[in-house]
């Protein structure tokens, strides 16, 4: 892991003699560390999925959420500092409550995306201001159907088919790659998303727990969590596959 | 959609073709009633917010943005405008659309609308012969007749018929000259020569 900055990382005002900003690539860093989020665009919705290591047993389960409601129509996912995912969902449900007063219909997923985006982008322009050390991956279903983008900590805001973010997103993504995305359902982009965080988390690692979500036709176009029986049927599904490539799992270590 | 042509401070007539129908965006019009500075500031408003808006989203502004952006600066200045106005129009995902946002910031979709002084003349009218599934003609002489009607009971209204019409092909501006509209007159006898006592002066 190089990214020496040798005086020239100490702030976000600063570039290197290559062109690079080395505080927006360090809050890549907090991203690139964190549980795993994933994002599948399938043929009638979106699917995120969240990889949250359980830290410890006085844990209430459930608890440390990191998907949040944006507006009926959107929901985002946050990688990296959960904090700093918080903040910016909050600005996303203050941007979509506000179009929708001054507008009257609800905030296109395009237009919501690029607002997050520059507003996560402004703090990489201030000197007394950190960048946001979070990725959000932001699933919506609006009138011109089902989108899943994704907004890092430089402010890009990218529209993608399936991506993942963190610790093992190398390894997701290659498994997202071998899908046939636009051809599956929203019930089965669940199965395989459970299917992926459970092959490529870090064996040796802590427990983990998944959260994961949903907004497509069969949830009446709303941002919602999986129903209880489904995320059980995905992740039993999950193990027994893991059971029967237990010679064959690839160790999918993430991080650069 | 379609408007008469008369401005008027009391009895004085300032305008007698003037044309109430403006334009918010390419398939969507403003129709003004009430105090014409009022509404017409509100238009240029609603204009430039929806340029704003649809110059970030890259689409066309919808009609339900129009007229919710009127409502809002309606009901925000309550206290000092008095703008009865109707948003007409189309878009590509609700197609046409009739909002009544009169003075006060209400807002409602309707399948027809009617604003103004002369409309309070015209509502059996407009009620009475109304139908769902009329063709384009039969719509556009609706509109011209309940106009005319308006325009021959009320005295703010008056003077020219402007109507525009919206379908498949764009949109299509029709003018109405004073003199082709009905007057609804016909109580009265036209006078067929000269008066009976057969004087003449001159």
């Amino acid at each position: 892991m190089s990214g020496i900055g040798t005086g020239y990382d100490l702030s976000s005002t600063t570039y290197s003699p290559d062109g690079k900003i080395f505080q927006t690539e360090y809050a890549q860093k907090a991203v690139d560390n964190s549980g795993t989020v994933l994002g599948l665009r399938c043929k009638d919705g979106v699917v995120l999925a969240c990889e949250k290591l359980v830290l410890s047993k006085l844990l209430v389960e459930g608890s440390n959420r990191r998907v949040h409601n944006i507006d009926r129509h959107v929901g985002v996912a946050a990688a990296g500092l959960a904090p700093d995912g918080r903040m910016v969902a909050n600005r996303a449900c203050e941007e979509a409550a506000s179009y929708k007063r001054v507008y009257g219909e609800p905030i296109s997923g395009h237009v919501l995306a690029e607002r997050i985006g520059s507003y996560v982008h402004m703090f990489n322009l201030y000197w007394s201001l950190r960048p946001y050390g979070a990725t959000m991956l932001m699933a919506v279903y609006d009138k011109n159907g089902p989108a899943l983008y994704g907004i890092d900590p430089s402010g890009s805001s990218l529209r993608y088919y399936g991506t993942a973010v963190g610790k093992a997103r190398q390894a997701a993504k290659n498994e997202i790659e071998k899908l046939k995305l636009s051809e599956m359902s929203a019930r089965e982009a669940v199965m395989e998303a459970v299917r992926i965080l459970h092959k490529v988390h870090d064996e040796d690692g802590k427990k983990f727990e998944l959260e994961v979500s949903w907004i497509c036709d069969e949830s009446g176009k709303e941002h919602r969590r999986v129903p209880a029986e489904l995320l059980d049927e995905a992740e039993r599904r999950a193990k027994a596959a893991m059971e029967e490539s237990d010679m064959w799992v690839v160790a999918g270590r993430g991080g650069s | 959609m379609g408007a008469d042509g008369r401005v008027s401070i009391g009895n004085y007539i300032t305008n007698r073709a003037s044309n109430k129908i403006a334009p918010l965006s390419d398939y969507i019009f403003l129709l003004r009633s009430g105090s014409a500075p009022d509404t017409q500031i509100i238009s240029d408003n609603v204009r430039h917010y929806l340029d704003q808006v649809s110059a970030e989203s890259g689409e066309e502004p919808t009609v339900e943005m129009a007229a919710n952006l009127v409502k809002l600066i309606n009901y925000n200045n309550k206290d000092h405008l008095v703008g009865a106005m109707l948003v007409v129009g189309w878009d590509r995902h609700g197609g046409g659309q009739v909002y009544g946002a009169p003075i006060g910031g209400t807002l409602s979709r309707e399948k027809w609308a009617i604003d103004g002084s002369g409309s309070t003349y015209i509502w059996g009218f407009c009620d009475s012969e109304f139908r769902d599934d009329m063709t384009r003609e039969q719509a556009e002489e609706w509109v011209k007749e309940a106009l005319a009607l308006a325009m021959t009971r009320d005295a703010s209204s008056g003077g020219v018929i402007r109507m525009i019409t919206i379908n498949e092909t764009g949109v299509h501006h029709k003018y109405v000259n004073g003199s082709q509209i009905p007057q609804y007159h016909d109580d009265l006898p036209m006078p067929s020569g000269p008066p009976s006592t057969g004087m003449v002066i001159g």
